[in-house]
């Protein structure tokens, strides 16, 4: 193998869709390697006001500052993202790619309306960095807010629509404003005989022209599809085995690869004895970088028998922290720390306090776990590298590719393909890395697929969390000071352009995760208000440098988190910390209502501002008609019913949600049956409803998954949980709640997020159903029924 | 050595190790996309196809243990324009998200309705005990189950 492993350079702790103690890192520079959403985030007033240069909206485009350059597809042009074949059919170029989410769908139904374009015309190429914008990672609920505003995929297809007129009314001898366009064809609005197709104006030509910023955007009221439902475009060639996943691509020559893991984490690679595994049938060659190790022979089950032979030796692991202790653990390490938010007069406030109120939080490392164990093709027999990833990060993966085989990203190609449902950094990445490892070392093309334990076992878990949270209430029984306090463990996270060392690949192959930095005490917050991670709760002002941000009343209010070095790679899974943040808030505003006998409705109401999350709340109450009174509410007998509320503003800015959770609680045996679950959520203009109501159920039913069974477990040496009998998911065979979803368009404000919203909040609601129905309180994920077991006999 | 598999009516004859998974053989040496890899231990179902009329996981089953069964895959129910009818009532619910279970969920259903066509909807949840689906697409997929049968019922 060529190619050194080269230091990376300092990236920020934490990707701010992945690090614990994101909120700071919102406000840092993209040029300081932030990943693409703190760049939106940074530059949110430009992306939303964007009143200055004419430039700054295909920042957004870019997975962040500087990548520009890396891509030799310009943004800032039309033809990057629009073309119009000479039978007027519309390709179009996105930098946002489907995962399941069903954004191939609602992007086709974007572009089919901005253009006056029927739907089947529309062809949607995603996230191949031969020909689509670099728009960073897919992920983070940013997909619907950077496509579907004026900027982007959106902008582009409004230029080319005015494009189109503006070349009908020369054609047509006409005045532009005279042009109507529909189907694909631009005719003279008062004599329809007058029009020419799309074809004709520019078939098989380019635009030629930048993305104009003051193009204009059709008027939801006009919409025709977008908005509408629309069954998924893909769904027909899924449910006949037709479609093309990342498993199925196959290269002429191409031969397979299975990688060999460390038996320990941080174990050492001392030798390899290829001898034990030279005769094998179809076997090729051993593999080796530094701790990297991979088999390549010509059968896929051939590399897998020879990797299962390689008699490697490897030094004895790290260790690691005992579980039982675990969340101790993390209170007593070198952390750094950060303060989101701080009045500065939490403790004299709550001197003043009619009643202190205080409980403690713990959320386990939960895995991705996708059902395919990841897949990658890559072809790096010559100069030009082409790598098939189901990579959520196309441009980053190209650029971590190159850095791991030592070659000018130019060289690299990465088609994305679709692959199993990711929920965040699953093994996609780490994946593609071995595929060009393996294919660098032989000289072939190679697909690569992990066994189940290698993804389970390596893979960056969803952060573990310790919270302590405390309010101040005055005799009313109001909240009049909050204190939130965390603890999360992070090590790596999405690799982004320059730290191949973040996922489990890049590091055996000799390259650093990001550092880890403690910084004690936290710097006092600075810039705005910035709740990216949840880490504040709903009912607090936010007031960060005079302006107040936040969505509740709550005046005295501080806010610090503690980031620890991980003994495991962790990333960013579904509502990162968000999750694991609104599950301690949530979960503790009804506590504190049930201390003062509030309704959990009407005292989560009492401390809100935001008129879009109080509507949300209401909503959801109204549809699962919430009957007004004070938790807990024992109902007697063997099996007891309960409800339960939750509501979140997703990542501060980025989607409004609450949730109604039902359950029934069997007292002997301590399971909970969840029975009805009633979702509210607005996130701005609806661009597909039933894609937006697919997104809630799964969310909800991925949550309730996560909020019953699910933990990452380990021994002194390693990880344990390492397939579907130790790693406990819910499955088809669960009984399954109903679920209503309300909802709530907002046809004029800012397009939002919907995929993170609902599962945010499921293990809260479920919680406090619980606590309802028996008066006990469940503080720790996973719910087993040993847990609820124990806090009902602690509740008696 | 030589085995002969008869999958979704064709007739084929690979060259493979008899104790290769047929996993493998289906999606390598004969290209087909509907079974897929999940975890290579039977547990999750993304590998079903269905032999002698019962769903079985591939990803564990010897090649040479299913030679001559007639073997049929995602891709030999139907097609996109002309989907079986299971296939289409998840068309019709869009009980999907990114799909890669649905070869599993749609054959271990097609399989258990046929030997149960009457089967109660506690049956039908318990058919599907072994199948997963990780975007948790379950309340769409169950309900596309159960129109199915009341309509081949």
């Amino acid at each position: 193998m060529t190619g050194r492993p080269a230091t990376p350079k300092l990236v920020a702790l934490g990707p701010s869709d992945g690090g614990p103690a994101s909120p700071e890192l919102v406000t840092s520079r993209p040029s300081e390697g932030g990943t693409r959403r703190e760049f939106l985030k940074g530059s949110g007033a430009l992306v939303v006001c964007f009143s200055a240069s004419a430039l700054e909206p295909f920042a957004l485009a870019q997975g962040r500052g500087g990548a520009a350059q890396r891509s030799s597809v310009d943004a800032r042009l039309l033809d990057s993202w629009i073309g119009i074949a000479a039978d007027g059919s519309v390709t179009a170029h996105t930098g946002k790619c489907e995962l399941g989410q069903g954004i191939q769908t609602a992007q086709t139904q974007l572009i089919a309306e901005e253009l006056s374009v029927a739907v089947d015309r529309v062809t949607l190429i995603m996230c191949d960095t031969s020909i689509c914008p670099d728009q960073g990672t897919t992920s983070g609920s940013q997909s619907h807010p950077a496509n579907f505003n004026h900027a982007n995929l959106a902008l582009a297809c409004a230029t080319a629509r005015e494009a189109l007129i503006d070349l009908a009314a020369t054609r047509l001898a006409v005045p532009r404003d005279a042009i109507v366009v529909d189907r694909g064809v631009a005719a003279v609005r008062s004599d329809r005989t007058k029009s020419a197709t799309y074809g004709e104006l520019v078939g098989g030509r380019t635009f030629s022209l930048p993305v104009n910023t003051n193009a204009k955007r059709k008027e939801p009221r006009e919409w025709t599809v977008l908005g509408k439902p629309m069954p998924r475009v893909d769904l027909p060639a899924m449910a006949t085995g037709q479609l093309e996943y990342v498993d199925n691509v196959r290269v002429p020559g191409m031969v397979h690869g299975a990688v060999v893991r460390p038996p320990e984490v941080g174990a050492a690679l001392e030798g390899v004895d290829e001898s034990s595994v030279r005769n094998l049938p179809g076997f090729i060659k051993v593999v080796v970088r530094k701790n990297f190790v991979g088999v390549v022979a010509e059968k896929p089950w051939q590399a897998i028998r020879a990797a299962a032979a390689l008699k490697a030796t490897w030094s004895a692991g790290s260790g690691l922290p005992r579980q039982a202790d675990f969340y101790d653990h993390l209170r007593t390490q070198p952390s750094r720390d950060t303060l989101v938010v701080d009045s500065q007069d939490v403790d004299d406030t709550a001197s003043r306090a009619a009643t202190i109120v205080k409980a403690t939080y713990r959320h386990p490392y939960q895995m991705h776990g996708s059902m395919g164990s990841s897949c990658a093709v890559a072809d790096a027999r010559d100069d030009r590298i082409t790598v098939w990833s189901s990579t959520q990060s196309a441009y980053p993966t190209r650029s971590g590719v190159a850095t791991l085989l030592g070659v000018p990203v130019e060289r690299v190609r990465v088609v994305f393909t679709r692959g199993s449902g990711c929920y965040g950094i699953n093994g996609a990445d780490t994946v593609s890395y071995d595929a060009a490892l393996l294919s660098h070392g032989v000289g072939r093309p190679v697909r690569v697929q992990l066994s189940r334990k290698d993804e389970m076992a390596w893979e960056n878990y969803g952060f573990a969390y310790v919270i302590d949270e405390r309010v101040a209430l005055d005799a009313t029984g109001t909240i009049i000071a909050w204190h939130h306090e965390s603890w999360a463990p992070s090590l790596g996270g999405r690799p982004g352009y320059d730290t191949p060392g973040n996922v489990v690949t890049g590091m055996l192959a000799g390259f650093e995760p990001a550092p880890f930095a403690p910084r004690n005490p936290a710097p006092a917050p600075a810039g705005r208000f910035n709740n990216g991670a949840n880490a504040a709760p709903s009912y607090v002002t936010g007031c960060v440098g005079g302006a107040c941000g936040g969505t509740g009343t709550v005046k005295s209010e501080r806010v610090l988190t503690h980031t620890i070095r991980s003994p495991f790679f962790t990333g960013p899974l579904r509502s990162p910390s968000r999750l694991q943040n609104t599950f301690a808030h949530e979960s503790f505003m009804d506590e504190i209502a049930a201390r003062v006998k509030a309704d959990p409705v009407e005292y989560r109401l009492r401390h809100l501002r935001d008129p879009r999350l109080i509507d949300v709340v209401k909503a959801a109450a109204k549809a699962a008609a919430w009957e007004s009174r004070p938790s807990p509410r024992p109902s007697p007998g063997a099996v007891a019913h309960g409800r339960g509320i939750a509501c979140v503003l997703y990542e501060g800015d980025n989607g409004y949600c609450a949730l109604v959770a039902e359950v029934d609680v069997d007292r002997a045996s301590g399971s909970i049956a969840v029975k009805r679950l009633v979702a509210s959520q607005d996130c701005g203009p609806i661009s597909s409803p039933d894609g937006m109501k697919n997104q809630i159920e799964g969310g909800a039913l991925q949550g309730m998954s996560r909020a019953m069974g699910e933990a990452v477990t380990w021994d002194d040496r390693k990880v344990t949980s390492v397939d579907w009998r130790t790693y406990h998911s819910l499955t088809l065979g669960a009984d399954m709640p109903a679920i209503e979803s309300v909802l709530i368009n907002r046809p004029d404000g800012e397009a939002m997020g919907a995929g993170e919203t609902t599962i945010t909040l499921v293990a809260a609601a479920i919680g406090n159903a619980v606590f309802d129905a028996t008066g006990a309180r469940l503080r720790e994920v996973p719910f087993t029924p040993e847990r609820v077991k124990a806090a009902l006999a602690a509740a008696i | 050595m030589p085995i002969s598999l008869r999958v979704n009516g064709r007739q084929h004859t690979v060259d493979v190790d008899p104790a290769t998974p047929l996993l493998y053989v289906l999606s390598d040496d004969l290209a087909l996309r509907g079974p897929k890899f999940g975890c290579g231990l039977g547990q999750c179902g993304a590998c079903t196809v269905i032999a002698r009329g019962r769903a079985i996981r591939s990803c564990v089953t010897p090649v040479s243990a299913v030679e001559g069964a007639e073997l049929v895959t995602l891709e030999g129910l139907g097609t996109a324009d002309a989907p079986h009818p299971l296939q289409r009532a998840f068309i019709e619910h869009q009980a999907a998200q990114c799909g890669f279970c649905l070869n599993g969920v749609i054959l271990t259903a097609k399989a258990f309705l046929d030997q149960s066509p009457k089967a109660t909807d506690a049956e039908i949840q318990q058919a599907m005990s072994g199948v997963l689906c990780r975007c948790f697409t379950n309340v769409r997929m169950l309900h596309a189950i159960k129109q199915y049968r009341e309509k081949t019922a």
